[in-house]
């Protein structure tokens, strides 16, 4: 399992060439977050981040039959069409391996502590967070292991 | 007792500081009321730490409750929901 917060680019293609060579994965999903439309800066809470994210990760593990994972997410200045976040997981099969990759992100929108502040043509802004994402992770809550196969 | 605050984001440019080391008042033992005590304060402290204001905590670099026990030496962290992702 690798996390890794960061300010630097990663590349997704050679993230998942480093998750495990274990001949019995059989599928790896991943996911990656870019910027959309406006240059933001992201803070986040040195420490508490990287534990957070590997919390996540491990409940991942836990519900589901996940191999190896990777979580990588930026900090920092970022433009649009930059890249922010990634997830990959490595499975025997690919129900275990998406279901994985969608629970650690949406567990990591509303757990793991980042902030956004969008830099707007009117200003600065704090981006607020949204319901919706509440509502993603609240869904694992009462359906464990509903996306499995 | 002395703990560790700290604040990120909105709430740390509102407030306009990162955090400080505090010594607790006798009666304030967990997350809910050290943030009454801070917002006792009045001024940026009311307006960013009142009740309308959602906000987030955690103790040690976990989410924490408001009903979480605080001890001597915990870092506890406010700040509003989180926008990750």
């Amino acid at each position: 399992m690798k996390i890794s917060v960061q300010r630097e680019d990663f590349d997704l293609g050679s993230e998942v060439r480093d998750l495990s060579k274990s001949t019995r994965i059989g599928a790896i999903a991943s996911f990656v977050g870019v910027v959309r439309e406006v240059a933001m800066s992201l803070e986040h809470y040195p420490g508490m981040t990287e534990n957070s994210i590997r919390k996540i990760a491990e409940e991942a593990a836990a519900r589901w039959k996940v191999m190896d994972c990777t979580v990588i997410h930026r900090y920092g200045d970022l433009e649009p069409n930059d890249q922010i976040v990634m997830v990959a997981v490595a499975s025997a099969h690919r129900g275990d391996a998406f279901a994985a990759c969608e629970f650690i992100m949406d567990y990591l929108k509303t757990q793991a502590p980042f902030w956004k502040k969008e830099h707007t043509p009117a200003g600065p802004r704090w981006v607020e967070a949204r319901a919706s994402d509440d509502q993603a992770a609240e869904r694992w809550k009462f359906k464990p292991g509903a996306m499995k196969p | 007792m002395k703990v560790k605050l700290l604040f990120f984001a909105g709430l740390r440019e509102q407030l306009g500081t990162s955090g400080e080391e505090i010594e607790l008042p006798a009666g304030v033992t967990t997350v809910a009321g050290l943030r009454a005590h801070l917002r006792g304060r009045g001024g940026a402290y009311e307006l960013a730490m009142g009740d309308k204001k959602l906000l987030r905590a955690a103790v040690n670099q976990d989410m924490a409750a408001p009903t979480a026990r605080l001890k001597a030496g915990d870092e506890v962290a406010f700040f509003p929901p989180v926008t990750g992702g």
